[in-house]
């Protein structure tokens, strides 16, 4: 493609992809900026483009909260516990699903997108009273077990696609040389899917750490808040709205979430080469 | 490049594919279902049972009183009946609907748009564009929420501040979640700023495998771009472009966190409801279970009917 580009045609493209680019960023660099800069500078009308009237003061108003911490230490519980379920019970599903062929495995597979299909909210009410009935509301426990359930489905999707991109013959192989089939499984295969492990489990640990509406639902005492809840009620805690705060908050939130994506950047990079070498 | 990688997933459905282990034995092998057990059991005990429970009580009187344990009567097809003899609830359906198709449209095209762009991006560029879009998508809803909300203020926000500044003075000071139009103008960009970095990775991933003598054949043959677009790249990547578009009807018609948290903004929350916060406020702000119950099946069953052409599409284009 790039030998009948012209260089009029290139610029052009780089030109609208600059744009683009900045147009998506802006919001993130916006979010950073506001987070460090002085509640004067945020008062002002005019708003400030650049951090010059820079300060950490809202950062440490955050890092003083003990509300940030209890909801920081909730919201990372929570997420363990659903990274690990999830990936777990959805290696063995999608094991059974790429690698055998048996009844009901069509069934499964759609029921796998139709449950996306369910709107959250057309379970809160009975989902709420099965929490209540076992004693599991403000829990890290109770929002885990509902959160497993709801990215397994998705899990299974995406880890799926990396199982299938495994050849069965290595399998077969080890089968060959005394292992059983699970073991091969655990042996063989599991340790290949190293980047679509990481991948599909971020994508578990992203959605426990986004959700928002269940845990609004589920979680009303102050300390069992997770950071989503949290960051919505300090809005609410003063009289005037301290968008400083909430810039830094928020910012403090996405940390997490924005180094585990590079991270898994890199892992993948060397997944796409496990993949060709795959052929 | 690296960046893309994060959506090899498509890999997996896309026709060039390493087998799958096909011809098996059919023999009764109970491996495959003690392999499920675990995933099955967990999702019918989280969703399975809560969603029998409610339909249940889509068809019972069921408000407070039951909640604290009066036995819930039968009610036939009523709360159905209700709903739909409802206008506020037409009104809503409309919004959805609306809200959903433009989001989901929009952002497809931005989102195929910037893949096809970044084939054609200088190596810097490209890198910039996907760090950008590797941001806006690792950002939390909530955090998105909170600096959308920012930058759309009436009083410091800088939308207001930059159009003001273009000379429309009557945008200076302009409260945007006041108006039932501008509110869904500024909830669809942050839907669509949200889901297009989705969009672009995954078709990215599935358009660089499109094998390049076939396009330079193409040009040979004196195909120009927009042939080379539908008849060469629209194919190849359609089991992609099948799936994000499924994917994004579902996810933008049962849009609730976002609508939710900005109508806090506006003091309008009766005409900006969508399916989401409709059944959310009936159900669990104004107590009828019963009535949000069936109004959410009826949600459920609008996404089916929705997305199920895509969905069999999607299950017909080879082996799944």
């Amino acid at each position: 493609m790039a030998l009948k580009s012209s260089p009029v045609r290139r610029s052009a493209a780089n030109i609208t992809g600059l744009v683009f680019g900045l147009l998506w960023i802006f919001p993130v660099y916006w979010l950073v900026n506001n987070s460090l800069v002085t509640d004067e500078a945020l008062q002002s009308r005019t708003p400030s483009f650049l951090p010059l009237d820079f300060t950490w003061a809202h950062y440490e108003t955050v890092l003083h909260d003990s509300r940030f911490w209890s909801a920081l230490r909730m919201s990372f519980g929570v997420a363990l516990i659903v990274v690990v379920a999830a990936l777990l019970f959805a290696f063995f599903a999608s094991m059974a699903l790429s690698r055998f062929r048996f009844k009901g495995r069509k069934l499964i597979i759609i029921s796998v997108l139709v449950i996306q299909m369910i709107p959250a909210e057309a379970m809160f009410i009975s989902q709420y009273k099965m929490i209540d009935s076992w004693h599991l509301l403000n829990s890290v426990l109770g929002l885990s077990l509902l959160y497993v359930g709801a990215s397994v489905p998705f899990t299974i999707w995406m880890l799926k696609g990396f199982v299938d991109g495994v050849p069965v013959e290595l399998e077969e192989s080890a089968m060959i040389d005394g292992c059983s089939r699970v073991g091969a499984f655990f042996r063989v295969t599991f340790p290949l899917l190293g980047s679509g492990l990481v991948a599909s489990g971020i994508f578990a640990f992203l959605a426990a750490w986004n959700e928002y509406t269940l845990a609004l639902v589920l979680l009303s005492s102050d300390n069992s808040k997770t950071l989503p809840l949290w960051i919505q009620g300090f809005s609410g805690q003063n009289q005037a709205t301290d968008w400083g705060g909430i810039m830094a908050g928020s910012t403090l939130m996405a940390l997490p979430v924005i180094i585990l994506f590079v991270i898994v950047q890199k892992k993948m990079a060397q997944g796409l080469v496990a993949g060709a070498v795959k052929g | 490049m690296t960046v893309t990688s994060t959506r090899a997933k498509p890999e997996g459905i896309l026709p060039d594919r390493t087998k799958p282990a096909a011809p098996r034995k059919r023999r009764r092998n109970p491996l495959p279902y003690i392999l499920l057990l675990p995933a099955v059991l967990i999702v019918l005990v989280d969703m399975g049972y809560p969603l029998l429970r409610q339909i249940t009580m889509a068809f019972q009187h069921f408000s407070l009183e039951q909640q604290f344990g009066k036995p819930a009567d039968f009610v036939g097809l009523d709360n159905f009946t209700r709903v739909l003899g409802d206008s506020a609830f037409w009104l809503t359906l409309g919004r959805s609907l609306a809200f959903c198709l433009v989001c989901a449209a929009l952002t497809m095209a931005i989102g195929i748009g910037g893949a096809l762009l970044l084939t054609k991006l200088s190596r810097p560029v490209s890198v910039f564009v996907q760090a950008a879009m590797l941001l806006a998508w690792a950002m939390p809803v909530l955090s998105s929420l909170q600096v959308f909300q920012w930058i759309f203020d009436s009083r410091s926000g800088v939308v207001d501040w930059t159009l003001a500044g273009l000379g429309m003075q009557g945008m200076a000071g302009y409260n945007w979640f006041s108006n039932p139009l501008t509110f869904f103008a500024v909830a669809a960009i942050l839907v669509i700023w949200m889901s297009v970095p989705l969009v672009v990775f995954m078709v990215y991933a599935s358009v660089t495998q499109i094998d390049e003598s076939m396009l330079e054949a193409s040009t040979l043959d004196g195909a120009n771009g927009w042939k080379q677009f539908r008849e060469i790249t629209v194919p190849t990547i359609a089991p992609v472009l099948l799936l994000v578009t499924i994917l994004e009807i579902i996810w933008d018609l049962r849009v609730f966190t976002q609508i939710f948290i900005l109508q806090k903004n506006g003091g309008i929350t009766e005409q900006t409801n969508v399916l989401g916060t409709y059944v959310y406020q009936v159900g669990l702000s104004g107590g009828d279970y019963g009535v949000a119950s069936a109004t959410a099946l009826i949600m459920l069953l609008i996404t089916l009917l929705l997305t199920w052409r895509y969905v069999t599409q999607f299950l017909k284009q080879g082996e799944v």
